[in-house]
């Protein structure tokens, strides 16, 4: 109970395990999944970026290229300028000193590139080298300053080349990229299934090793003992396996998240340098620019002092400096507007008022943020000084400050102050400008004398001042319009400050977006060294989310946990596994000693109950013999028959019972199959004859006399078959059992058995020709499956292969039931028992039996038709000269009809076969005919026929007329015409006594035929002597009891004269006396008499008393013979007496039986006698006499 | 043609008896030890056993119609009745002595009464009968005929 308790548990689990199996490969598909889709989005991401960079690039190039296009152009603007007025001498001087100027800062540019790639290429170097480390985001990276670099080196080659470089190398860099992710994650796969591998081989390696320590261990050994041993080990195992895991786990996530951290490292020193970079990058186009601007507004100087100082009249007026300036104002790209003043002292402005017409205004710094409103006639004249700095040239853009006077403003004054003084470029600090209101500086240079000395002293130059030229710079729509041109401009937030105040940064222009915790700091230089100016770089958007960073060490740490869980999984899988292993071995030693147990217990008990069977058996056996009524004795029939049947089952428990605790042991004795077979078909033909099955028995001819096996064990096997066909068969069909060599059947070509011939032949057909006619299923089917049947290696020559089958036309087996049918105690369908009754064993042991005999069992069977059982089985070969066990009466009837010949006439071709087998083993030959037309026209032909056995399906009383007259016309040739034999399945008495009185034929066989039947059958036709067997009996007997002198006491008259007369009958000299008194004198020794017959109840004194007397007297004498006291010759020579006493009784009861014994008798005789027993009782006695 | 008639007639006599259950084939047994050496063994064994038979009905009659029955003196009779009855297989005397011997054995004075009623009757019909049969049989043997076999196997 507990067990089966145990295995329900065992096995529910193991469902549950079987649905986290399913669980375990749906991991695995997310997983490739994860995995596949990773490596698509790093692969769609990585020529993205790529692509970012080459327009960046591009990007840079084309700002580069315009600056170069920006010289040439303002080369262009001069020289269709200076055509005009013939000129070109001082523009190409100008021409050269630009260009240099332009080659110069280049070549500097670049080498700072060039640094800067090289640091790049330092860490790209070694992220090539190793692709564990390698970080796609860094490698793109160092794509855009290389291409940067080969931009500014080359600078002077054509553009489409450059473009050609462009489109070239990021595809080489995408193709390493991708070959590099590939190979890195083919490697961490590869890595994967190793480490799986390796896992899994070290796991089963544990799990074999206990289990194999297990199997050493004796089954013997306490099943504790082994526990221990199996667990000890595998719990130790699962311990450091759990360690090794965590390890792993931990391993698995430190990995991840350092990867995480170097990659978002790196990511952001790449964001920092990219930063820096495009900040030193603007800083310097701005600075350039603004140079560019100085260079101009200083040349622009240099051209008002020569052609409106050095030449008189003044080559320049107001319209021509206004026309020069708006036409070259592209070359300023920085300026708003330039303005020429003109250095008037106090004594001159009389003068220069005059002159030009109008007064000298002062500039107002307080009306400075009407500049909407700034109309130069509202200003006020300036105030006396001593000198003034009037415009009187101006750009059309600042018209409105002709007639200003710039020592006027502050910074103006100042800034003119420092410009004389320096002789150069001098810049104010940020204020805001007139009329635009933004925030603006202006550029101030001196315009000297031309005599001035280079190396002029500050009082030469202040001396040498004739005029004043400004330019303005409005700052933060210049800065704007410059970034504008530069790409990336969204990316990146600019401030420009001026630091010449240290304590006070003066903001020229920038917004407060942008990520302030980030920023790069470039000085700018505007060409004034006493101002110093700066540019604050920052990030407008924060840094996003890396993503590159996150996503494959997320995809480590997914990968890790993955693993992770599903070797927690297994371990503790292969826990529970290995419990359930131990549980299982527990409850299979358990089981295994139940079984032994049961079938020990089977044995002993059957065993024990059919001792006391047998007992209730002789019992009710005494009981019938009794005289009893005809209801007592139908009640101890019943009784009787309920006894016996539960033998049987007993019988049958005890033996599967015996084969399954392995204590059957087969005899080895020799014997003849034959037999065996008639005697089964004749112990079953009741059954079979009652429910009108015909039953058939055939052994091929091959099949030798002789074999040595275990015949009741055979005949156990054929009963417990043919008993089932019979049960199974319903009033219709045959049964029919065949014995032929394996050997005949191996080869199916060379077939000489004809029966085995026909059913061959007839393939798969149902509908064949079969013994009763009625379809069966082909056995071949079942000798097909046989592992033993085809191999030779059982060819020992002391060895011979036996196939039976058994052919039925029942009911079938259910195709359902079919592979449960040899399962003990199980019939095909629970309902089968009910309907048909039995146990369901007796196959089951069948199959064991056939197994220990070295064969194997099969069937096949088709419901509704019938089933075919079929089974092999190796018997020794018994030794040629060994006497054969045939009964000896037998042979003497074999002797006779020998040589005889016989006509078969029969419509099935089969059983015309068997019946000639059953012939022949008569050694009768026999022909064949199909019909008793046929037979006629072959009947003349055979000569000597001795019988004509004629099928009952064949009868027909016409025909047989037209045979009979034949053989009768035929009389006069031969000496006695052919007897003629009827073969009939069935036939009551009555039919047979009118088909014999009829004088057609004259004697009835009743099928099934056997030789025992077929003897007595033909001894009493042929020899037409029915007594003559008894007699010959008789003749036997009378042989025994010839001449032997016989006492016979009895009281009763008649019983003693029947006595007497058969004692006679077989020529005994009888005696008879009428009592034991008598008796006891008569054989008080010496006597003559050869036995006594007593009977036992008797008055004065019975049978048993004058039995022990005798035996007394006899005793008496042979010890005084023994003793000397009385010579033998005394006692008529005879040594020692016992006279046979034999008991004559009416009731023979096993207790009776048991007295007798002890009272001295020697046995007992059923009175009245039968023949039979007085023969074997007397037998006994005279065998040797 | 009569001498056959006769033999049928026999036959068919001696298998009415059978038949009837009068004879049973203790009586073929009987019939078989009578040969050339002993040709008038039936007959001699059944005429001793009718007079056999005859004694001991008296004697039972007689023990019965005694006030007090000595069962003790009647068992051996109706014993010796049941042996020579199934001797000669006289079935239904055979019979008949089982039932009066049961009871005998529960001392049952009317039940034996009855018995031996019954015994007597069916003593009378089996000594009618056979006497029938050796007639014809003697009829058959005056006419210079054999005495066809019975046959076994009934």
């Amino acid at each position: 109970m507990s067990i089966t308790c145990q295995l329900s548990n065992l096995t529910s689990k193991k469902a549950n395990q079987s649905t986290g199996g399913v669980r375990k490969p749906l991991f695995f598909l997310i997983l490739c999944g994860l995995t596949t889709s990773v490596v698509i989005v790093l692969l769609i991401f990585s020529p993205l970026s790529k692509k970012e960079e080459t327009s960046s690039c591009n990007g840079e190039a084309r700002v580069l290229f315009r600056h170069k296009n920006v010289s040439t152009s303002e080369i262009h603007a001069l020289v269709s300028f200076f055509s005009d007025s013939d000129q070109v001498t001082s523009f190409e001087c100008r021409k050269e000193s630009t260009s240099g100027l332009r080659s110069n800062y280049c070549i500097t540019c670049s080498l700072n590139m060039e640094k800067q790639s090289c640091h790049e290429r330092q860490c790209f170097i070694p992220d090539g080298g190793v692709p564990w480390n390698l970080n796609p985001s860094g490698l793109e990276h160092s794509i855009s300053p290389e291409a940067c670099v080969s931009d500014n080196l080359e600078q002077s080659i054509l553009q489409p080349k450059e473009h050609e470089n462009h489109g070239e190398e990021p595809e080489n860099h995408g193709e390493e990229l991708d070959w590099d992710l590939s190979t890195y994650l083919r490697n961490t796969w590869w890595w994967l299934i190793l480490g799986v591998l390796v896992c899994h081989k070290i796991f089963a390696f544990h799990s074999k090793a206990p289990t194999e320590r297990k199997e050493k261990g004796s089954l013997q050994e306490p099943l504790a003992q082994k526990q221990q041993r199996g667990q000890a080990p595998s719990k130790g195992a699962g311990r450091w396996r759990k360690n090794i895991l965590l390890l792993g786990v931990m391993a698995g996530v430190s990995v991840s998240i350092w990867w995480f951290w170097d990659t978002n490292e790196k990511i952001i020193s790449i964001r920092r340098e990219t930063l820096a970079n495009m900040c030193d990058e603007r800083a310097r186009v701005l600075q350039d620019q603004f140079n560019v601007s100085l260079n101009h507004v200083h040349a622009l100087s240099i051209l008002v002092s020569t052609f409106h100082h050095g030449k008189t009249p003044s080559a320049i007026d107001q319209k021509t400096f206004g026309e020069y300036t708006e036409r070259t104002n592209f070359e300023r790209p920085l300026t708003s507007g330039v303005a020429y003043a003109l250095k008037v002292t106090h004594s001159d402005r009389e003068k220069f008022e005059k002159e030009h017409g109008w007064t000298i205004k002062k500039m107002e710094t307080e009306d400075q943020t009407l500049v909407q409103d700034c109309v130069p006639e509202n200003f006020d004249p300036a105030p006396i000084q001593d000198e003034y700095a009037p415009v009187i040239f101006a750009q059309e853009t600042v018209s409105h400050i002709i007639s200003l006077d710039m020592m006027s403003g502050e910074e103006d004054r100042e800034n003119i102050l420092r410009a004389r003084a320096s002789g150069k470029g001098v810049l104010t600090s940020p204020f805001k400008l007139l009329k635009s209101n933004h925030l603006g500086v202006v550029l101030t240079f001196a315009v000297y004398d031309t005599s001035l000395p280079p190396n002029a002293t500050e009082e030469q130059r202040v001396e040498a001042t004739i005029g004043y030229l400004g330019a303005s710079y409005d700052m933060p729509s210049l800065v704007e319009k410059l970034l504008q041109q530069l790409a990336s401009k969204q990316t990146i937030a600019v401030d420009v400050y001026d630091t010449t105040n240290a304590s006070g940064l003066i903001k020229m222009y920038g917004s407060e977006i942008g990520d302030i915790s980030e920023q790069h700091i470039s000085s700018l230089d505007f060409g004034d060294p006493s101002r110093s100016h700066e540019m604050h770089c920052r990030f407008k958007h924060k840094l996003p989310i890396p993503w590159t960073a996150i996503t494959p060490s997320a995809l480590v740490l997914i990968i890790t946990f993955l693993v992770g869980y599903i070797f927690n999984e297994a371990l503790i899988r292969i826990a529970t596994v290995e419990e359930d292993c131990q549980k299982m071995m527990e409850l299979k030693a358990r089981a295994e000693a139940a079984d032994v147990a049961k079938s020990q217990f089977l044995a002993t008990v059957s065993h024990e109950i059919r001792t006391p069977m047998n007992g209730v058996l002789g019992m009710l056996k005494m009981l019938m013999d009794t005289d009893l009524d005809a209801k007592q004795m139908d009640y101890a029939q019943t009784a009787h028959g309920s006894g016996k049947d539960l033998i049987s089952l007993i019988n049958e428990v005890l033996d599967q019972a015996k084969i399954e605790s392995g204590r059957l042991e087969l005899e080895n004795v020799p014997f003849d199959m034959r037999f065996v077979l008639d005697d089964v078909s004749s112990l079953l033909s009741g059954k079979a004859n009652e429910k009108d099955i015909e039953l058939a028995v055939y052994v091929s001819s091959q099949v030798p006399d002789v074999v040595v096996g275990d015949p009741s064990r055979f005949r156990q096997i054929i009963t417990n078959l043919v008993g089932n066909s019979i049960k199974f068969t319903q009033d219709k069909g045959h049964i029919f059992i065949s014995v032929h060599l394996a050997d005949e059947v191996r080869e199916p070509h060379n077939i000489e058995d004809a029966v085995l011939k026909k059913r061959l032949a007839l393939g798969c057909s149902e509908s064949g020709e079969t013994v009763s006619g009625f379809p069966a299923v082909n056995a071949w089917g079942s000798w097909r499956n046989f592992k033993t049947f085809y191999s030779t290696e059982n060819h020992n020559s002391d060895k011979i292969k036996l196939l039976v089958t058994v052919e039925d036309t029942g009911v079938g087996i259910p195709l359902d039931a079919q592979g449960r049918i040899f399962t003990p105690f199980m019939q095909a369908d629970s309902s089968t028992s009910r309907t048909y009754g039995g146990t369901g064993i007796g196959l089951s042991i069948s199959k064991r039996l056939v197994e220990l005999m070295q064969g194997e069992m099969g069937f096949v069977s088709e419901p509704g038709i019938g089933s075919t059982f079929s089974f092999t089985v190796v018997f020794g070969k018994a030794e040629t000269n060994l006497p054969v066990t045939k009964f000896e009466r037998f042979d003497l009837a074999i002797q006779e009809f020998k040589g005889l010949r016989a006509l078969v006439i029969d419509s099935r071709n089969i059983r015309a076969e068997v019946t000639s087998y059953h012939l022949q083993r008569l050694g009768i030959s026999a022909d064949i005919v199909s019909s008793l037309s046929m037979a006629c026209t072959c009947v003349s032909k055979l000569r000597n026929l001795a019988m004509i056995l004629i099928d009952k399906d064949a009868w027909n009383k016409k025909d047989f007329a037209v045979l009979d007259e034949l053989l009768n016309s035929s009389k006069e040739s031969t000496t006695r015409p052919p007897k003629i034999l009827l073969l009939a399945t069935s036939a009551t008495p009555v039919e047979r006594s009118e088909m014999k009185s009829s004088g057609l034929i004259d004697e009835v066989v009743i099928k099934p035929l056997r030789m025992s039947v077929l003897i007595c059958c033909l001894q009493e036709t042929l020899v037409n002597g029915k007594k003559r067997q008894p007699n010959r009996k008789r003749r036997n007997l009378g042989h025994l009891l010839r001449d032997k002198r016989i006492l016979v006491v009895d009281d009763n008259l008649v019983n003693r004269r029947v006595a007497e007369g058969a004692l006679k009958k077989y020529g005994a000299t009888v005696a008879c006396v009428e009592s034991g008194k008598a008796a006891l004198a008569m054989l008080k020794p010496p006597h003559n008499f050869d036995a006594c017959f007593m009977d036992l109840q008797m008055p004065e004194m019975d049978g048993f008393e004058a039995t022990r007397r005798v035996r007394d007297l006899e005793r008496e004498i042979n010890k005084k013979i023994a003793s000397g006291e009385a010579s033998a010759d005394m006692f008529s020579k005879v040594s020692s007496w016992h006279v046979p006493i034999l008991a004559m009784t009416a009731d023979v009861i096993q207790a009776t039986n048991e007295e007798c014994m002890k009272c001295g008798m020697d046995g007992y005789v059923s009175k009245p006698f039968e023949e039979e027993t007085l023969y074997t009782a007397v037998a006994k006695f005279f065998e040797f006499g | 043609m009569e001498l056959v008639q006769m033999q049928k007639n026999l036959q068919d006599y001696t298998k009415s008896l059978f038949l009837e259950g009068i004879l049973d084939s203790q009586f073929l047994q009987l019939q078989q030890l009578q040969d050339e050496s002993n040709p008038d063994f039936v007959s001699q064994v059944v005429s001793l056993f009718f007079q056999d038979s005859d004694r001991i009905l008296n004697d039972l009659s007689l023990s019965l119609d005694q006030q007090v029955v000595d069962f003790k003196k009647v068992d051996p009779h109706v014993h010796q009745l049941k042996g020579s009855s199934s001797s000669i297989g006289a079935q239904r005397v055979k019979n008949a002595c089982v039932v009066f011997r049961s009871f005998c054995e529960q001392q049952n004075v009317e039940g034996c009464h009855r018995c031996l009623q019954q015994v007597k009757q069916e003593y009378y019909l089996v000594k009618n009968r056979l006497e029938t049969l050796f007639k014809l049989e003697q009829q058959i043997v005056a006419s210079g005929g054999m005495i066809p076999a019975m046959e076994l196997g009934f």
